[in-house]
């Protein structure tokens, strides 16, 4: 179950802590400012550039313009990679059907443009019982199950 | 072969209760086509232009006969009695109800069987050799790496939504049978000093800009092989051109960065990644190769083949491929009968081919990616018996590797993106080859048909290619020579202007024909070409 969902909005958080309560920067506008504490990587942004900064950063969105735009996959994982630990929100056209490997790729807060309908998010999250890779959540892959 | 246990199956069977979701959130109008279309695509769920088209995996080519009677059983329970053979080892159905779609997965979830990735911008099926464990020249065979990445690359979080579809082909032989120069990653398992490791060819593809992939590590210790082709793939998601999708496939990223970059990049992730712990311990290789081990081949058997009979001798000498152990041969089981279409199978052949490779090739068939059928181990005294029987089903097609084992894509008959059709022309080229009876002086010619310039039907590998266009609303259909899948890989280049369809016909026979005026000792008609050069061709051909 999630934590937190608003009312007002279409934010879904899988965080115990508040949410930061001011808005996101560009990517350059962070590397530019000090005093930022959230950033949106964009899909052409390289989300290694963040990597220096991460002790400043509560909040990373990773837009998501168009859902078959697979590029912040990679830029999430990267950053859970490099021991980001603060909130990594998915946002944008962010679908139901891709909401189980985002959380796989280390996202743990999803802001869609369209509201996710909560049963088929249930739903698709207890979908898969096994995985057959390591990725940025704590799932056992099956290989380590096999040879456990 | 490969076995299912309890966590592959409930990993299938999850997928069809997926997919029985989405499929009803579509038919209930809670999706739009624009979002159902991903998702339905990543089962192979394809909308052409009559009907669904469901394509499922069929994971290195590899199946037994158990699975073989179940794809028989969908192509009558919910298709039109048949079933279509692909170019990358699978089989697809055209006349499916999406109604109908959960069904047909749950039904092949139940003999360890799936569409899982078998379309969308996803890591699809992965190729192999059709006569890995039983070809004298493989150093090892190469399905257990090909199994080891099925497993990796299912549903994999970050590589689902990838610039475009992803391909992968393992071999592990000098000798090419799976196009692997020409796949987005083709891995050959190679021996040095005694070790085996993998060589990695990145960014070769056909379609409407072919491109053979270079090798961009000659050595990939396999204790490391998931962990490099991660590498690949994050560098090709993060890089890959997402601005237009003709351009979205990774040979386009290897050739506009660099093999040189895109390898140094690959480099520095890997580095990056062997620290996150991503590789399969050994041990799940080794587990996966006991899957693979050679059936209990039988010692001493009789070597000699009575071969009294000619059309029984043609065959043998047509369409059976030497084998590692003594006694036994593998034969292709032809499905390009003159005239037909190639790669189709009915229920009934379908039925045939699992009961014969029950009875005289250890449970085992194999797809080829050129749309025919192995049957890998067969005892050389069964050889008779085995062919009598296909021929009395029309499966004995003495072709393999002739001007009549035609691969060809489904064309503007069946897919809508076609501009021309494939089949009709492939069809009056086999039946012109078996009314002159040219086919046997011609040898090996492997010929290519492509419906339009995605190059489905390999097009640009072929001996000879013909490649379907659309010429202000009329089929036309140009001719290329000299381009080859295999070891010795080429891509074939444009003869000149196009022909109508009866002009093609004509024009495959008058290279043909250029190609058994000029040849000389032993050649094919690829090393002619490659000799000769287009100049006789041409002026066969326009002069």
């Amino acid at each position: 179950m999630a934590d937190f969902v608003s009312d007002t909005d279409t934010l879904i958080r899988y965080r115990e802590d508040e949410p930061v309560d001011h808005a996101a920067v560009t990517v350059d506008s962070f590397l530019d400012q000090s005093n930022a504490s959230a950033v949106r990587v964009e899909p052409g942004d390289d989300a290694r550039e963040l990597i220096p900064h991460l002790e400043r950063l509560a909040l990373v969105e990773v837009n998501f313009p168009a859902f078959g735009d697979g590029r912040g996959y990679s830029s999430a994982r990267l950053l859970r990679e490099a021991g980001y630990e603060g909130e990594l929100r998915a946002v944008g056209d962010v679908l139901v059907d891709q909401v189980a490997y985002m959380r796989r790729c280390g996202f743990d807060a999803f802001e869609p443009d369209t509201a996710l309908n909560q049963d088929d998010l249930e739903t698709a999250l207890s979908r898969r019982p096994e995985v057959y890779q390591p990725a940025a959540d704590s799932r056992t892959p099956i290989w380590a199950k096999r040879h456990a | 072969m490969y076995k299912y246990d309890s966590y592959d199956q409930q990993m299938v069977d999850a997928r069809v209760e997926e997919f029985r979701d989405q499929a009803r959130r579509r038919l209930e109008g809670k999706l739009t086509e624009d979002q159902f279309k991903p998702l339905r695509l990543m089962n192979g769920l394809y909308l052409q232009l009559h009907a669904y088209m469901l394509r499922v995996a069929i994971p290195y080519g590899t199946l037994d006969s158990r699975q073989m009677h179940a794809l028989a059983d969908i192509a009558d329970k919910y298709d039109r009695g048949y079933g279509h053979f692909t170019t990358r080892q699978n089989i697809q159905y055209n006349w499916i109800k999406l109604e109908d779609a959960a069904d047909i997965l749950a039904d092949l979830a139940k003999v360890e069987m799936h569409a899982i990735q078998t379309s969308g911008n996803c890591i699809r099926n992965i190729s192999s050799d059709h006569f890995a464990g039983a070809a004298a020249d493989e150093v090892v065979d190469p399905r257990p790496y090909a199994e080891l990445l099925r497993q990796w690359s299912s549903f994999h979080p970050e590589f689902s939504y990838l610039p475009r579809k992803f391909k992968i082909a393992v071999i592990a032989s000098d000798t090419d049978r799976a196009a692997m120069r020409l796949h987005d990653i083709g891995i050959q398992i190679v021996e040095r000093d005694g070790e085996l490791g993998a060589a990695f060819y990145v960014g070769g593809g056909m379609g409407r800009t072919p491109m053979i992939a270079p090798c961009i590590n000659p050595f990939v210790p396999l204790d490391q092989l998931v962990t490099y082709a991660e590498a690949c793939l994050r560098v090709y998601n993060r890089h890959g051109r997402r601005d237009n999708k003709y351009k979205a496939r990774i040979k386009i990223l290897v050739h506009e960065m660099g093999a040189e970059e895109y390898t140094r990049q690959v480099e520095a992730e890997f580095a990056h990644l062997l620290e996150q712990g991503v590789e399969p311990p050994f041990a799940e290789l080794e587990r996966i190769r006991t899957y693979f081990e050679d059936p209990l081949f039988e010692a001493d058997l009789p070597d000699d083949i009575d071969r009294s009979d000619p059309d029984f001798a043609l065959w043998v000498d047509r369409n059976t491929v030497a084998h590692k152990a003594d006694g036994y041969v593998s034969a292709v089981i032809s499905l390009k009968p003159v005239g037909g279409i190639p790669g189709d199978a009915t229920a009934e052949q379908m039925h045939l081919m699992a009961d014969l490779a029950r009875d005289y090739s250890f449970d085992e068939l194999r797809v080829m990616h050129t749309q025919n059928i192995v049957l890998p181990h067969v005892r050389k005294a069964d050889l008779h018996a085995l062919w009598s029987a296909l021929d009395d089903a029309g499966l004995g097609s003495p072709n393999l590797d002739t001007v009549e084992d035609i691969i060809a894509c489904p064309g503007l008959d069946y897919c809508s993106l076609a501009n021309a059709r494939s089949i009709p022309v492939a069809q009056q080229i086999s039946e012109r080859f078996a009314a002159n009876g040219k086919t046997e002086a011609l040898g090996q010619l492997k010929l290519k048909i492509s419906g339009c310039i995605n190059a489905c039907g390999h097009h640009h590998a072929g001996h000879i290619g013909i490649l379907g266009v659309d010429k202000k609303g009329v089929e036309n259909y140009q001719l290329l020579l000299g381009g080859s899948e295999a070891e010795d890989v080429s891509l074939a280049k444009i003869t000149g202007p196009g022909f109508d369809e009866a002009g093609i016909v004509d024009a495959v026979e008058t290279a043909a024909d250029v190609y058994l005026r000029e040849r000389q000792d032993g050649e094919r008609f690829l090393d002619t070409y490659r000799r000769i050069g287009m100049t006789p061709f041409k002026e066969a051909l326009y002069g």
